[in-house]
């Protein structure tokens, strides 16, 4: 491992650069040369087929996975050489896993907060504001697994935001919950961009694409498409991002 | 229309959990029916309530004119059901997963296959393969085709897209469509909103209550108040900043009843009901021009999520 805590760019301001991110699977090729960069503060959307290779990219970008070729950095540290201090300096929640259900919220909190590395006084600090803010203090010593969704998800977003790492991973963050939930979920996303964190999201809801101040859109492992929303619309000819994904995902079905 | 599945006072309960809350509504044969709404509502429950897999705590429902608290075994082999999770034998191949479903009912492939031939044509090339390496697209066709191999009369599939991209979500409703155009009762759950057009009826659900039963342009037309839809001009840059900035100030106009992030605009909803919404826009838009935010405000038809989120607010309000 190479000397934790120096970033191997500290020249770049970028959140993520991705240069010529390979994976492959044996004869497989997951990710296939993707080049892009994430601004600090933006919300950028990472969409995609299932199957395209968004979930091995988001693997790689979160030093779980090493890269096959090419080269990332991710708030300043290497994927491949510095996965230890990525894992320290990101927040990264799913629908899947984020929580443990069978600890209490505060339980969930000291147990995140002791991993991305505070101590007691920062975690006993951090865990009181964060109740505050989602009017949960009285809900503390409940187990996750009694809480409404609505409430889990944005209890799983507050604890990947514990450590104020400057980029934070979102696989599907608002899958099933209801649409007023689910819009007061990018409400959080939007304070924890316009303070400055940089914000990756996946999610299977066009509208939540339109969020985004750019998407960035695989097809088997390539770019297909990336820019602001209107931008890539603008890009393809067409009038909504329905109809750009079904243009990508199935080229020629159109005739 | 003749009815294919009525439902009175359904409830169920597991513990203290009212997982659902006296339900009734009716569907007519050959109906393309729609139950709408987020994980929790119970749509999962009231659909194994009417597949006999259920007993209900009140209430009771018909299904093809038969109990299915009762009539299990006469109503089985009629109706077809594809639960939430994937239904499929992940280590047999796909070919051997509907040859299965079409043994369990007694019949065979080749006797299903005239019900089946749209989808299964799509899987064919991909018979021998293992139903663990289908893609998700693939599997949900799959998982259909084993719902539908003994020709049923009445079909539940229990949130068939959740989880699936788009585009395959799209084709799936295609598929759906030409089912229904042969005559095919079909209920269908989704936590997904946009889909809801695709439906003859939707019923929006929420916490185990109906909100709401009409065809899917009724339920806009019924939106009880001015909506208007307001997209920010500002410059370009990271916008998360701009978009709050704009959230706020439109929540403290003292007619906004809500204010939400919809695609690239935000709906707001006026309380001043009857108004000419034209006026509203313009007033709406000077107001946000005094607080030196620029931003392009038209009236808009509200959608169904609109509609969802009024009444789930209402609902809250009653209780």
């Amino acid at each position: 491992m190479t000397q934790p805590g120096v970033r191997t760019d500290s020249a770049t301001p970028r959140a993520i650069d991705a240069i010529g991110l390979t994976r492959r699977f044996g004869t497989f090729t997951a990710v296939d040369g993707i080049t892009f960069h994430v601004r600090p503060g933006e919300v950028f959307g990472f969409l995609g087929a299932n199957g395209a290779g968004k979930t091995t990219a988001i693997r790689m970008l979160t030093g779980l996975l090493t890269p096959t070729e090419g080269e990332a950095t991710v708030a300043g540290y290497s994927v491949a050489r510095q996965a230890e201090d990525i894992r320290r300096n990101i927040g990264y929640m799913s629908q899947r896993f984020s929580l443990y259900d069978d600890l209490t919220v505060r339980e969930n909190i000291e147990l995140y907060g002791g991993i991305y590395g505070l101590d007691d006084a920062a975690i006993a600090e951090r865990r009181g504001a964060l109740l505050d803010r989602l009017g949960l203090a009285s809900h503390e010593r409940d187990l996750v697994r009694t809480l409404p969704l609505g409430w889990k998800q944005q209890l799983a977003f507050s604890v990947a935001l514990l450590h104020r790492p400057r980029v934070v991973f979102l696989d599907e963050p608002t899958g099933g919950v209801d649409p007023i939930t689910r819009r007061r979920f990018w409400e959080m996303i939007y304070e924890t961009a316009a303070a400055g964190t940089s914000v990756l999201v996946t999610t299977h809801y066009l509208d939540e694409a339109e969020y985004c101040d750019r998407l960035f859109i695989m097809v088997d492992g390539r770019i297909a498409a990336m820019g602001t929303p209107d931008e890539v619309k603008a890009d393809a000819g067409v009038a909504t991002l329905d109809e750009l994904f079904v243009r990508l995902a199935r080229p020629g079905a159109a005739a | 229309m003749k009815t294919a599945v009525v439902a009175r006072g359904l409830t169920k309960r597991f513990g203290d959990v009212v997982a659902l809350d006296h339900v009734s509504f009716e569907v007519g044969s050959g109906e393309l029916f729609g139950v709408i709404g987020p994980d929790g509502a119970g749509k999962t429950t009231l659909f194994r309530l009417l597949v006999t897999l259920y007993l209900p705590d009140e209430g009771e429902s018909r299904v093809l004119d038969l109990d299915p608290a009762k009539d299990i075994w006469k109503l089985r082999p009629r109706v077809g059901y594809m639960p939430g999770r994937f239904s499929l034998y992940p280590d047999l191949t796909a070919l051997e997963n509907l040859t299965f479903y079409a043994s369990v009912f007694g019949t065979t492939v080749d006797a299903g296959m005239a019900t089946i031939e749209p989808i299964w044509r799509q899987l064919a090339p991909f018979a021998s393969r293992r139903a663990a390496a289908l893609s998700g697209g693939m599997k949900q066709k799959l998982a259909l085709c084993c719902a539908l191999v003994h020709a049923p009369d009445i079909l539940f599939l229990d949130e068939p897209t959740t989880g699936v991209d788009a585009v395959s979500r799209r084709e799936f409703w295609d598929l759906l469509a030409r089912l229904r155009e042969r005559g095919l009762t079909i209920l269908v759950s989704t936590p997904y909103m946009d889909e809801a057009s695709r439906c003859d009826r939707v019923a929006l659900v929420q916490r185990g209550q109906i909100l709401r039963i009409d065809r899917p342009f009724a339920v806009s037309a019924a939106f009880p108040r001015p909506l208007l839809a307001v997209t920010g001009t500002g410059r370009v840059g990271v916008t998360a900043e701009r978009r709050l900035a704009l959230i706020k100030a439109l929540r403290e106009h003292p007619h906004a009843v809500s204010v939400w992030p919809f695609g690239r605009s935000l709906h707001v909803t006026d309380d001043r009901a009857g108004a000419d919404p034209a006026a509203l826009a313009t007033e709406l838009t000077m107001w946000l021009k005094a607080r030196d935010l620029e931003a392009d405000v038209t009236p808009t038809a509200a959608t169904i999520e609109d509609a969802f989120m009024w009444d789930m607010a209402d609902a809250e309000r009653i209780a």
